[in-house]
Order: C-alpha cells, then structure tokens, then sequence
C-alpha cells in the first residue's frame, strides 16, 4: 500500500500555490496529484516523496490533513484496458471511492491510483486477475 | 488543602456576611441618595426613602440601574465623591455603544485588587508564582485589574498585556509564567502559536489559567487544560461594577463564588423584574455595597445565570453563580427560537470541533438563516467530498435536534478566522445591518 496524503482546502484563488509552495520549500517531491472540489471546499490528493514529512510540514503550516493508504495499479495502456480492470473491480465487488492516474511510467502500462472502501479486497482482486501493483520503492516514495 | 486570600470572610458563617451586608448596603443607600442626582429622584419617584432599606431583604424597593443611565449621566454624573478622591479612571470599549466611565478612590483599588487576588489564591497562587498578564493594560479593567491582585498576593507579575503573540510565546517559553491571565479565546491562540512554533505545553510551566471577560464554555475549558496542560479557572466581572474580581471559582469548577461582601447580587425576571428564588434562571443583577467612587445599586448586567448557596466543598461560604450563558444582548433569536452563541460552541465542542466558529445570521424574504462556520482540526476527518458532506450533515442534524434551529454548516480551513486579542467576536448579525 502506498501512503497518499490528502488535505482540505477552502475553495479559493492562491490556496494550492500556497500549498505547493510550502512543500517544495521542505524539498518534498510531488508523484501524483488530484484535486476533488466542491463549491466551498476541496481536497487536495497527492503521492509526495516523503509522506510523514510532508504531513509534518503542513501541520506546521496549518492544514488540516491526513494519510490515507492507496494502491496503485500497473493498467494495460490499450484502448479498453481500464474499462476491463473496472469491469473486473466490479465483478469483484471492489467499491471504488475515487480513482486518479499517475503521469507516464511504463512502456505499456498506465498507472492508475485507487482508493477502495476495503483496501484488502481491492488488492486481492488485483493480484487474482494478474495485474500488477507499485511499491514504494518503485516510486521513489519513503 | 484549600488556600483561601481573605480566609475569615471568605469562610465566614451566613449571618456574618449578613450583618456586614445589611450595615454596607444601609451606609450606600444613604450616601448615593444624598450624593447622587440620579439616584435621590429615582428612590423619590419610586416612593422609597433611605429609611425604607432596613436590611438587604429591602434591596428589592429599590429602583434599577440600567446601562443607558451610565450613558446618560456620561462622564461624571454617577460618581458618588469629588473628583480630588478619585484615583482612577477605566472606561467600557464603547463597542455596544457610547463608552461609559468609571472612577476608584484609593480604597476601591484595594478592594478591586483584594477581591481579584481571592482568585489568584483560589487558584493555586502565592508568593512563589509568576503571573502572566496578556489582558489589554489601559482603559481596559482587565490588565491593571489583574495586575494590582497578583501584586497582592505577592506573585512576580510579568505585565505582558495583549497583542504581540509571538513574544507572548517567547516570554511563555523564557519567563516561565505559572499562571496565565487572558480571555479565555485568546488563550487559546496561545495554545494554537505555541503549537505552531514546534513546541508544546510540556516546554511551559504553566499550572494555571484564570480566564474571563467573555462567556465561555466547559467544553472550552477542557480543551485549554489539554492544550497548555493547565487547570482552568473562570473570573467574573463588569467595569461597572469594578471590573474582573466580581465573582471568581475555586477548584470545585461548579460555579462562581460572588465576593458578596462588597457586591450584592440578585436574579431577576428579566421582563418584570421580580427576584427569583434560588436555582432559577434569570437576569443577573449587581449591587456595590463599599464602593465609594462609582456605588451602583441594583444595576441590569444584561447577563443570564443563576445562584446557589449549596455548600461548596471548597469551604467558601460566598453564594455561587453559575458562569453566565451569555448577555441578553448576546442572545440571537433565530426564527423565533432563541439561542445563545455560548449552546452552539458547546455543541461544536462536544462533535469534536474547535472553539474556532463564527455565526453568521442574515435574513432573506423574511426568513433568518443561520451559517455556522467551524475551523476543521489538524487531522482531516475524512478524505471524500462524500465523507465531508456527511461531517457537515451530522453536525446540522445534531444543531437541529439539540438547539432547534436550523443552520449550515461551512467548513473552514484551520486558522482561518481572524483571532481575537481581547475579547472574540463570534456572531455576525446582519439582520442589524437591514433594520
């Protein structure tokens, strides 16, 4: 399982410069990203280089944050080759509570975050079908 | 084992403070009827001469003082001897309007320091401790206030007063204060500083907070003792009374022993004016028995609570009130029920929110809204849009179920709501902007 952080930010101009500021000023390295919003708020998703860093980093600065534990998947990068992981998910009965892509890595796959309400159930679908998950390492992640 | 300032009045049997009462009260009586204008054609409208007022039990013929008489007579017009015997001057902020003023003769400042020092006392200090002051020194009766009791009892009074929280900190962390004087939300800002410059209460020596100047709640209060790893104590008081050192708690936490050997106090029905009875909720109404400069009789506090004379454990004999829910100026009537700001920061509280909330209560064709909006804590509840909806869903639902009213709730960033150095400001009302 990889360690996302996520935090909350008030749906306003300047609040993720701000954010990615403060990290990049503790030498912390963004992997991933996504952002899901509402009118009034949002939360801020990232894969960083050094999680508990990063967590302690925002603490200071304020946030209101948290760590969650994500998987990430290695998809067949072909037309249809996520539908066929989601259909398989489903058919599982693997519920997803969202789901965001990581930027190029493999030659032939694409890599995509997942968020699952039962994280073991996600993984054992996975390793099931024979599709491959990253580790930590593998992302640079500590 | 209780430390008490002033043991043998503190402790002193009912009819004592009784008979001390009844000889104060009858000597104030006399002196405001024949020094002050206002009160002479009050009590001769009101029919009740000085002779009318045999005991305390006659309090009740007498006419009431209300605010707006404080700003009528502004500056000097209830001021009960000649200005060459007043020492001192404090003022009310005028935030609620013309500001009033107040005046201490050389015998009031030492029963206005000897009053505040039985809080310092019953709260743990003495001569060994190191007061820290962060209330405003000025005008403000809370700095001076504070700071003449802590030199009473003989403390080391560092006179910080408010504003500059970084150096707050710094002198916390340095000075190494064991008492900690301050409103109550400023202190918390204290805690959230401190914990944002990396440190924690276990870098203060702290042992204790007396807090007042503004309604706060218990459920506050446990979060300062967790946050600067303190015992909380609440202080009472009014500039037009005297300022802090009106009523004051001992280490039981249940309620405010009133210093009632200078200050009478009287629960009222706020809309006819009749005194209640014990254990009931009313309108808290304040007499000065010694004051010689400003000696208000009767006055409408405007603030709602209620007296005990249970027996405190603590061995004080002084009659308990409890901490005030609020002004009656405070209270927000939101379509058609009435709630104090001090209910929904309990609520907030106990759903595991911060103290850090605004109300903002506004009306649109003809109908009151209510938003509540609440900083969120350093650990994310829940990292879902969904997740957040329902954090924000079950804290309307329990405002609705346990307050009656409906509002909606925002929330907000931590330290986003501007912080307050002296007294907070929770409520927006912009219905007042309309009318």
């Amino acid at each position: 399982m990889i360690q996302q952080l996520s935090v909350f930010l008030q749906n306003e101009p300047g609040k993720l410069a701000a954010i990615t500021t403060a990290l990049a000023e503790g030498g912390i390295d963004l992997r991933a990203l996504s952002i899901a919003d509402t009118t009034d708020f949002g939360i801020l998703r990232m894969l960083v280089s050094d999680a508990a860093k990063a967590r302690a980093i925002l603490e200071q600065k304020r946030y209101s944050a948290s760590v969650t534990a994500v998987t990430i998947a290695a998809v067949p990068d072909v037309p249809g080759g996520l539908a066929g992981v989601l259909t398989m998910l489903a058919n599982e009965g693997v519920n997803i509570e969202y789901m965001y892509s990581l930027i190029g890595r493999g030659e032939d796959k694409a890599y995509m975050v997942f968020r699952a309400t039962d994280g073991s159930k996600l993984l054992a679908a996975l390793a099931k079908h024979g599709i491959a998950t990253i580790s930590n390492e593998e992302l640079g992640i500590r | 084992m209780e430390h008490y300032y002033q043991r043998e009045i503190e402790t002193a049997p009912r009819e004592q403070i009784r008979k001390l009462q009844n000889e104060r009260l009858l000597a104030t009586v006399r002196r405001v009827y024949e020094r002050v204008p206002l009160y002479c054609e009050r009590m001769q409208a009101a029919g009740v001469s000085p002779d009318d007022i045999k005991s305390i039990d006659d309090l009740k013929k007498l006419p009431f003082t209300y605010k707006q008489d404080l700003r009528d007579t502004y500056p000097y017009g209830m001021f009960a001897v000649p200005l060459k015997d007043v020492v001192r001057l404090h003022a009310s902020s005028g935030t609620t309007g013309k500001q009033i003023v107040v005046g201490y003769t050389k015998n009031d400042m030492e029963v206005w320091a000897d009053c505040c020092a039985r809080s310092i006392v019953a709260a743990g200090g003495s001569e060994e401790d190191i007061v820290h002051v962060s209330y405003g020194y000025g005008l403000f009766t809370g700095g001076l206030g504070m700071d003449a009791a802590s030199k009473k009892v003989g403390a080391t009074t560092i006179p910080v007063s408010s504003g500059n929280t970084q150096r707050q900190i710094t002198i916390l962390k340095d000075f190494k204060p064991t008492i900690l004087c301050s409103t109550p939300s400023y202190a918390l800002h204290l805690a959230e500083a401190l914990r944002e410059s990396g440190a924690s209460k276990d870098d203060l020596s702290l042992k204790a907070g007396i807090f007042g100047a503004e309604p706060w709640t218990n459920e506050m209060r446990h979060a300062l003792e967790e946050e600067l790893g303190i015992k909380a104590f609440d202080i009472y008081g009014l500039t037009e009374i005297i300022g802090p050192g009106v009523a004051f708690e001992c280490g039981e936490q249940t309620g405010m022993h009133v210093n009632e050997d200078h200050f009478l106090i009287e629960i009222i029905d706020p809309d006819t004016g009749e005194v209640l009875p014990e254990d009931t909720q009313g309108e808290i109404v304040f007499s000065c028995i010694t004051k010689e400069a400003f000696p208000i009789l009767r006055y409408r506090t405007r603030d709602i609570g209620l007296i005990t004379r249970k027996p405190c454990p603590c061995g004080r004999t002084l009659v308990k009130m409890t901490k005030p829910r609020g002004r009656t100026d405070d209270m927000l009537i939101i379509r058609g029920v009435n709630v104090f700001p001090s209910q929904i920061e309990t609520v907030l509280l106990e759903q595991g929110y911060t103290a850090n909330y605004r109300i903002i209560v506004d009306r649109s064709q003809n109908l009151d809204s209510v938003d509540v909006e609440v900083e969120i804590g350093s650990e994310l509840p829940s990292d879902t849009i969904k997740g957040l909806d329902r954090q924000e869903k079950a804290l309307e639902e329990a405002l609705r179920s346990l307050l009656g009213i409906s509002a909606k709730v925002k929330l907000l960033e931590p330290n986003t709501i501007e912080r307050s150095q002296g007294k907070a400001v929770r409520v927006i009302d912009k219905r007042k902007l309309l009318d």
